[in-house]
């Protein structure tokens, strides 16, 4: 997905349309614009709508009501605590990990990228399966974990874990590719000049990564608040204990509380609406600054 | 080693690779590792049992031949639709471009239960599909909705860009020496685009055979005719399974491996053939 920032930091242009040699029949360009439309609608919006007009679909009243329920706010809680020691503790790993790649050369680089990368392509129940085999009660540490009295399989912590698992590679993916393409001149500069490599990092590097070292927090904190594979693994669903907001949704749905599910699943579709939004400001934002930047 | 001998003007070398090591070792490595070892500790025979029970094979067959599937359809409306964002200009451009991401900001979870209640016999679709005689919701046509959904963006993401830097005086000189316009898309526009749609075909059908929150809901989950293989991990844990569900989760990893490799090597073609792409 690194290539989703550069695709929207590169200027959009007309020039398409300008050529007769560039351009379709009036009527290609109808139909293509047609079918892909409807192909949007169908796939992408339908279901978007759904959501809501689900969750409304017996009134405001019941809607808050169930959003209201004390199970959904745990929920809701705990989706919240969950992702907020994931994101940050992925936002540092991004950062060391891309200042450790783009800035040198060692041997087994490239490994070590597609490595980064292998979360991404792990099904989330092979990852939720992972750590039951590590710290579940016929895990490597489970038995010596339960003689000392601790349990993480079915507690916040394994739902942690997991869920840095899942969104491993989200801040590493954005910043690697963007700091390489950023070089180390600037902050060879200054550290020649007296710099020492903490104030180089703060006041060099970072406000050159800055709008892709959000993007790729926005991105994980969507994936990290919405998981649910992986977490569904080793949660155990306790209710008001062990149940992040999408296997809450689940719960509900299963238990044909519809309006219920949809009620939560509408907050999950809010913060997807919201995550998207953001997206495409930073994307703004990020363009701005290149363009400024080749203004130079 | 030459790592060390090499002279550095920044700092943080050590430090930065050396946490980067420890992290990904202890979050991804050593918890993948376990899976393996827990496979090979329990014999070839029990684990080859494991693997290739009828159930098991089929659930193999659904997910990869339905992923494949998805993923193929996703490369055909996946160009249409970034040909059609990058190249023409409609009303509601910049909102369509926009929530192309949605599939990747939308929790699994909630797609899985509005697209069931869109195709569910009772839903908005499926009332009118039921009855033409199509079942959408609780069959594997179910699964290819799901899955179709999902991979949807990496096909447009990935192809988006290349489109994007095309040469227009490549296709203006095609028109010149006498090529009509499909003359000219396939044999200049198409060919510097494919190693970006095949890499976004792999993409797609590699997160399309994990894929578990969105399919679980629309599947049905009949063993033999929808039930997916990640779903029979989950069912295996369930039993207390371990070995069972271990020896499973091995043959998904190994297809991970390969996805990834496979899709390392297709971005670097990409990059070849396509240089200033992801810089």
């Amino acid at each position: 997905m690194s290539a989703v920032v550069a695709t929207h930091w590169t200027v959009h242009s007309r020039r398409f349309e300008t050529s007769a040699a560039t351009r379709e029949p009036a009527w290609v360009r109808g139909m293509l614009i047609a079918l892909a439309l409807a192909f949007f609608a169908l796939f992408l919006l339908l279901p978007l709508v759904t959501v809501f007009a689900e969750a409304l679909r017996k009134g405001w009243g019941v809607y808050f009501a169930a959003l209201a329920e004390p199970d959904t706010r745990s929920a809701i809680f705990l989706t919240l605590l969950v992702t907020a020691i994931a994101v940050p503790l992925n936002l540092v790993f991004g950062v060391a990990a891309a200042w450790a790649i783009a800035k040198f050369d060692f041997r087994g680089k490239q490994l070590l990228t597609t490595l980064i990368d292998l979360p991404f392509s792990v099904s989330p129940v092979v990852a939720g399966l992972c750590f039951v085999l590590l710290f579940g009660a016929q895990g490597w540490f489970g038995p010596w974990l339960a003689d000392h009295g601790v349990r993480i399989i079915f507690t916040v912590p394994a739902l942690v874990l997991a869920t840095i698992f899942v969104t491993f590679p989200f801040v590493a993916r954005e910043l690697i590719p963007l700091m390489e393409a950023q070089g180390q001149e600037e902050e060879e500069a200054a550290i020649v000049l007296g710099a020492s490599g903490w104030k180089t990092f703060w006041y060099v590097t970072l406000p050159n990564i800055k709008w892709g070292l959000i993007y790729g927090v926005i991105l994980c904190n969507a994936r990290a608040m919405g998981e649910f594979g992986a977490v569904s693994v080793v949660s155990g669903h306790i209710r008001g204990r062990t149940n992040t907001l999408p296997l809450h949704v689940e719960i509900l749905y299963n238990e044909y509380n519809f309006a219920a599910a949809f009620a939560a699943a509408s907050l999950l579709a809010l913060l997807a609406l919201l995550t998207l939004v953001l997206k495409s400001l930073v994307e703004w934002q990020g363009r701005q600054q290149m363009n400024a930047g080749q203004q130079l | 080693m030459g790592v060390w001998t090499a002279r550095r003007v920044l700092p943080g070398f050590p430090l930065a690779l050396g946490y980067t090591l420890i992290y990904l070792s202890l979050i991804v490595l050593i918890p993948i590792s376990a899976v393996f070892l827990k496979a090979a500790t329990q014999g070839w025979e029990s684990f080859w049992a494991a693997i290739s029970t009828p159930r098991v094979v089929a659930s193999y067959q659904l997910t990869y031949g339905v992923s494949l599937l998805a993923a193929a359809i996703n490369v055909v409306f996946g160009l249409i639709l970034a040909w059609v964002l990058v190249r023409y200009h409609f009303p509601g451009r910049r909102i369509v471009d926009a929530l192309v991401d949605l599939p990747f900001a939308l929790p699994t979870a909630v797609a899985g239960i509005a697209l069931t209640a869109i195709y569910a016999g009772n839903g908005w679709l499926g009332q009118w599909l039921q009855p033409l005689g199509i079942k959408v919701a609780f069959t594997p046509l179910g699964i290819l909705v799901a899955l179709i959904f999902i991979g949807l963006p990496f096909v447009v993401r990935t192809v988006q860009p290349v489109l994007e830097d095309l040469e227009t005086e490549l296709e203006e000189t095609a028109a010149s020496l006498g090529a009509d316009r499909w003359q000219t898309f396939y044999r200049v526009v198409l060919p510097p685009v494919l190693p970006a749609l095949l890499t976004g075909f792999a993409l797609a059908f590699a997160r399309a055979v994990g894929e578990y929150g969105s399919v679980i809901f629309i599947a049905g989950n009949v063993p033999m005719v929808s039930e997916i293989t990640p779903l029979l991990i989950i069912t295996k844990l369930e039993q207390f399974d371990y070995p069972g569900a271990t020896a499973i989760a091995a043959v998904m990893l190994v297809t991970s491996f390969i996805l990834l490799f496979l899709i390392n090597g297709l971005q670097a073609w990409a990059n070849r053939s396509h240089p200033g792409g992801t810089a």
